[in-house]
């Protein structure tokens, strides 16, 4: 053991470090690299079928016809209803935690569900939604039913956003609006959520981004390929984006491939612009506070 | 009405009102919190409920025997097979290739960003990294059949058109800022106190690294991979994609494999009715899978609080 501590300490630990210190960036390196080789390729692929048409296509079974219009807009209700539902219950769920918590075993178990149910595979909230929301709760394969189990699923993600963002407000502002007499949930109104809300804002809508690319869930609950109309209500049949890139990344034709590649083209610019948004957002209103 | 539930709550909980809460409405709301608290509870047991009954539905017509005795998994052919093992082995192919690519890729970004780093490359290059795991897995998947395959097939003899080396590596590519990142937060909460004694012992850089930070940061280092094990077991569309949907009782990994999840995936494709014995397949599979994710989740909060608990 001493022998090796000597070698190490050596001439040779010299040499040692910096071929270290290469590898290790060659190891960030290497999946950025793969990154963006990654972005290349899909652009090189799909850009090239990404027009108007294709936007506001339908799907077809002619692959130079076929368009995302339905999926673009299966998303578009997928994701706003998952907010809807995800952030008020997400946000409620942080303040108890983070605010009341009165019930300390309680709350660890509480805190320790949500630990384990951030790791759950997004096959499983499928199964889940498929029996509860689809079956049991008779939503059948609607937007509604998707849209609850991509909710659960992002659930734990907004809560623990949320609480890291209500744990920056300093903790003698608390004492201070209690001292002065406020009710624990005024002190909590007036006080703690106007000065968390960029933080809380910022981190759900990081959160319910996720739900966009999220594809297994969907093809579990039911979520329909070949579809020629764009949802009216809640209960109506869906498609979605990744759900309409799986279909096409199946086909065999080339064709579809170019579709794929388009229609993934679509959803990375999405996602992008949602996550600019928020950093946006953020930055914003974190200059105003001060 | 809410403040009738809150207080059945409280006496649930064994415990008086708050002296300091004014009024219903304090204890209202308070209700209405913690109700959105339980939810996460609620929704642990809806799993838990979900999988036990159907599955118990399933182990009533095959038995256990069957399950983990047969080697061959065919429950959509007339010739009926419920070996479970090809869907495990597909698994832990998968899995352990991940591994492979993650583990030491991931271990040596943390030991980068936490021990040589400085701060604002660590600003630029940890949230960069993490990008890779926003990266939605359906694009992954696309980019292991059309891209990284036709490489492989190039390379290596005998690689199919789908296999599990392919979106095996490409998910080590996807899971290893997990790694990276809760491995720097372990490494970079040892003391500093650690490093100025190995330094002043006469230990080099690397030795300071491997014979003290590392060791003292273990558990957290730990939990980082356990996590990103259980990631790669319930990844489910880059396998589906590239790894094809032949369950192979196999370590192969040129071959097309089916993992647990693929399978769950191309059943729920078709239309399945209810009740049938290939419906319940998806969830017996979900319960399988269910078991070897908890698992590891649970070793991962053990870990975690264990290296919190330390005051590192």
């Amino acid at each position: 053991m001493s022998q090796q501590t000597i070698d190490i300490c050596g001439n040779r630990g010299k040499l040692g470090e910096r071929l270290f210190h290469v590898g290790c960036w060659l190891a960030i390196l290497l999946p950025l690299t793969m990154l963006v080789v990654l972005v290349a390729d899909v652009a090189i692929d799909g850009l090239g079928r990404l027009d108007w048409d294709f936007i506001k296509g339908f799907p077809s079974r002619r692959a130079h016809r076929a368009g995302i219009w339905p999926a673009l807009w299966g998303t578009l209700w997928l994701v706003g209803l998952t907010a809807l539902l995800a952030i008020p219950i997400g946000v409620g769920a942080a303040v108890y935690l983070e605010e009341y918590g009165g019930n300390r075993r309680l709350a660890n178990f509480i805190e320790l569900n949500i630990a384990n149910l951030a790791g759950v595979p997004s096959v499983i909230y499928g199964l889940l939604g498929l029996e509860v929301f689809v079956r049991i709760a008779g939503f059948g394969s609607s937007v509604l039913a998707g849209a609850c189990t991509l909710a659960l699923l992002v659930l734990p993600i907004v809560i623990i956003s949320a609480r890291e963002a209500l744990r920056t407000v300093p903790y003698g502002l608390r004492e201070a609006a209690l001292g002065l007499g406020c009710t624990p949930w005024q002190m909590i109104r007036r006080i703690v959520l106007p000065m968390a809300l960029p933080g809380i804002l910022t981190g759900a809508i990081l959160s319910v981004s996720r739900a966009i690319g999220e594809t297994a869930p969907l093809i579990l609950v039911g979520a329909v390929v070949f579809i020629t109309f764009t949802p009216e209500g809640v209960d109506s049949q869906f498609t979605a984006l990744p759900i309409q890139i799986f279909n096409w990344v199946s086909m065999p034709q080339k064709g579809f491939m170019e579709n794929a590649a388009a229609g993934i083209v679509v959803l990375l610019i999405t996602l992008l612009s949602i996550n600019l948004v928020a950093i946006l957002l953020r930055n914003r209103f974190q200059r105003q506070k001060y | 009405m809410l403040s009738a539930i809150t207080a059945a709550l409280r006496t649930v909980r064994g415990e008086e009102a708050p002296p300091r809460a004014a009024g219903h409405g304090e204890k209202a709301i308070e209700g209405i919190l913690l109700l959105c608290a339980i939810l996460s509870v609620v929704t642990t047991i809806g799993v838990l409920a979900v999988l036990l009954i159907e599955a118990v539905g399933f182990f009533s017509e095959v038995s256990f025997s069957q399950f983990f005795g047969d080697t061959k998994w065919t429950p959509l052919f007339a010739n009926k097979h419920f070996g479970i093992w090809p869907l495990i082995t597909g698994t832990l192919l998968t899995s352990a290739i991940a591994i492979a690519v993650a583990l030491p890729l991931g271990l040596m970004a943390a030991i980068y960003l936490s021990e040589f780093a400085g701060r604002r490359t660590r600003a630029i290059v940890k949230p960069t990294l993490e990008l890779l795991a926003g990266v939605p897995t359906i694009v992954y998947g696309y980019f292991a059949l059309v891209f990284l395959t036709p490489i492989l097939q190039s390379v290596v003899p005998g690689v199919g058109v789908f296999n599990a080396l392919s979106p095996g590596l490409i998910m080590g590519i996807m899971i290893m800022p997990m790694i990276s990142s809760l491995g720097e937060d372990a490494l970079h909460a040892v003391p500093n106190a650690l490093r100025e004694g190995a330094y002043g012992l006469g230990a080099s850089k690397l030795a300071t690294i491997f014979r003290v930070v590392v060791p003292a940061a273990k558990s957290g280092v730990v939990a980082a991979v356990t996590l990103a094990v259980s990631r790669a077991i319930g990844e489910t569309m880059i396998v589906t994609i590239a790894g094809g949907a032949q369950p192979n009782f196999t370590f192969d990994p040129r071959g097309a494999v089916e993992t647990m999840t693929a399978f769950i995936i191309s059943v729920s494709k078709g239309d399945t009715p209810t009740g049938t014995i290939e419906y319940q397949t998806i969830f017996a599979v979900g319960s399988m899978l269910f078991l070897m994710t908890f698992v590891m989740n649970l070793v991962t909060q053990r870990l975690l609080r264990k290296s919190r608990g330390r005051g590192l």
